[in-house]
């Protein structure tokens, strides 16, 4: 039984010229949900698409269970880390199950038949995300809500058992991030993967992740599980935010409530 | 709960159920177009006389017409039809673009160009000849194109349209000053240059037909894959698709295919650009049915145009470049807006 760990030695990750990620070491843990947060612009989606093999390293490697992810055919990965973007292309007048059947491409081969297996991994993951009722309709006439829950059915149909979600919930409002969040709750709770998600919202990282990977300026400034990580000097460090942090009344998990700032915008005003 | 699910293991058969009949109706308008080919023109010929001439028993010159006029210009047809088409839905594909085309990038006006300064400068004078520098001049503007295009690593498809229309403006430009400065090149390039199935002997078709073949092979290769490409680059690579690689052998099918085409016929607008635009209109956007509908869609629309230009000004005719290109325009002007939307 492979654990899905992926840990990073040495990385480097650039774009163009800047590099954004440097001299990084990270441990994920299997079987968990990690939440990778952080200011904007802190490299965290870049991270992902490391993570993802979506970039190339300057330097240093990305492992999964200590195998070098840069060393094996597209395929065998692919078979087992599914990756939805933050965002995709959804082309023009496709239905909910053709998006989703395509799930199925690294299980497929030239002029092998769609199979009975892959039928069965479509109509799961379709039920699992309650896209079922939808799987006629064009996905581009779609809510946003519904829309992300047809893409996260084809990262399913994927049938990879780390999966990796770049800000699943940007673009929804409340009940949506709650509903998509919920989802992948019960994707590692009943499903057994293991999730990597980059999240905005530090109080939603800290209720629906087991492990927090806090970042700026392309380094962790902190990682663990989220109710030892999180505190108020923490949160000044990064996000440059005075607060408090009080405990979740609903889950006992932190929360970050910012302090009046009432105060300091009189200041900060010029008179 | 709302619906019953598949039976599992269900073939995707709502799928076939609905696309078979529409390829055969689609394969029987191709054939009544064929016919109308071999049967239509300055001289029209009965259908009777046109199937006794295809099935060697025909006399008289009616029977010469269609056997030695018409059906070579029919086979052209064909054969081009199905490359320009073909290349279209792949050019489409690759880019995610739904302006690319062979016309739109380029790739004809580039085609073209290598073979009227081939012409003018090497002193050629059969097409069989002009097929290396149609190759090399259809990729070339792909190259150029795609250069034109890229932007932080990757293609924008507004940039890529536009590059590629001004440098399909510059090559016509370029290709008409060659033609200027030489009447024999004028003589000799004018003709092919229009666009045109009339006078193309099946000698000319054969050298050409590896290279389609080929080029369609590689395009159904990469039908599934075009498919997840269609999701965007980084949704496509973590699906396992070697994007790099699938972009490459896309565009080597499109060089192959309208470099082909364009050596045979000369350059021919738009055809590459409808076709694949009226099979996803009917059949939807999965490329392994979008690419063999073009192969039928792209006959279809270059045999229509082309009786069409025998028709109109009788006994003259127009040359299917330039039909294809009057019906062509609006058609272009239409899904431009709809991409900008």
């Amino acid at each position: 039984m492979t654990a899905n760990q992926l840990s990073t030695r040495g990385l480097e990750l650039r774009y163009g010229a800047k590099a954004v990620v440097q001299d990084l070491d990270l441990e994920l843990p299997g079987d968990a949900v990690t939440a990778i947060v952080g200011p904007n612009a802190c490299g965290k989606s870049t991270l992902l698409r490391g993570l993802a093999r979506l970039l190339d390293p300057a330097a240093g490697t990305v492992a999964l269970d200590g195998a070098d992810i840069h060393r094996m055919p597209a395929r065998a990965l692919a078979r087992r880390m599914g990756l939805l973007p933050q965002q995709p292309v959804t082309p023009e007048a496709i239905t909910v199950e053709a998006l989703v059947r395509l799930g199925r491409f690294p299980h497929q081969r030239l002029l092998a038949p769609w199979s009975a297996a892959d039928q069965a991994a479509v109509e799961a993951a379709l039920e699992r995300t309650g896209t079922l009722p939808l799987r006629d309709q064009h996905v581009d006439r779609l809510s946003g809500g519904q829309r992300q829950r047809a893409w996260i059915a084809l990262a399913l149909a994927q049938d990879t058992e780390l999966l990796l979600l770049d800000e699943p919930t940007t673009f929804l409002d409340l009940r949506h991030q709650l509903d998509v969040l919920d989802l992948v709750a019960d994707l590692h709770t009943d499903a057994g993967r293991t999730v990597v998600m980059v999240l905005h919202d530090l109080g939603q990282a800290a209720r629906y992740a087991d492990h927090m990977v806090v970042m700026k300026d392309g380094r962790p400034a902190a990682a663990g599980p989220p109710g030892e990580v999180l505190d108020a000097e923490l949160v000044a460090s990064v996000f440059d935010v005075d607060c408090r942090i009080v405990p979740d009344p609903e889950t006992g998990t932190p929360l970050v409530v910012p302090r009046d700032r009432a105060g300091r915008r009189t200041a900060a005003a010029p008179a | 709960m709302v619906r019953q699910a598949a039976p599992p293991g269900a073939q995707p058969s709502p799928r076939v159920r609905r696309w078979a009949p529409l390829f055969l109706i689609g394969l029987a308008a191709l054939a009544l177009c064929a016919a109308s080919s071999l049967a239509l023109g300055a001289r029209s010929v009965p259908l009777s006389t046109v199937v006794a001439a295809v099935f060697g028993d025909g006399h008289g010159r009616d029977a010469l017409v269609v056997t030695g006029l018409r059906l070579p210009r029919t086979a052209v047809g064909l054969a081009v039809g199905a490359a320009l088409g073909v290349a279209g839905a792949v050019a489409q594909g690759i880019t995610r673009n739904a302006l690319a085309a062979p016309t739109t990038l380029g790739i004809n006006a580039g085609a073209g160009f290598a073979v009227v300064t081939a012409i003018y400068g090497l002193h050629l004078s059969r097409p069989a000849e002009y097929v290396w520098f149609a190759f090399a001049g259809a990729a070339a503007a792909a190259l150029f194109a795609q250069a034109l295009a890229r932007r932080a690593g990757d293609i924008d498809p507004v940039r890529l349209a536009l590059g590629g229309t001004v440098l399909q403006l510059v090559l016509l430009s370029w290709t008409s000053a060659v033609m200027l400065a030489s009447k024999r090149t004028l003589d000799e390039a004018r003709f092919w240059l229009a666009g045109s199935l009339a006078g193309r002997s099946l000698d000319v078709l054969w050298p050409m037909l590896p290279a389609m073949v080929l080029g369609v092979v590689l395009a159904l290769a990469i039908g599934p894959a075009l498919n997840a490409l269609a999701l965007g680059d980084d949704a496509a690579q973590s699906l396992g698709v070697p994007v790099a690689r699938i972009r490459l052998a896309g565009g080597i099918a499109v060089v192959l295919l309208a470099g082909a085409a364009v050596a045979v016929a000369g350059p021919i607008a738009f055809i590459g650009l409808a076709a694949p635009h009226l099979v996803r209109l009917l059949l939807g956007n999965d490329h392994r049915v979008l690419i063999p509908g073009c192969l039928v869609a792209g006959p279809l629309l270059l045999l229509a145009a082309d009786v069409l230009g025998r028709v109109v000004v009788r006994p003259a005719e127009l040359e299917v470049g330039i039909v294809s290109a009057f019906l062509g325009a609006p058609l272009l002007a239409f899904l431009a807006r709809k991409v900008a939307r």
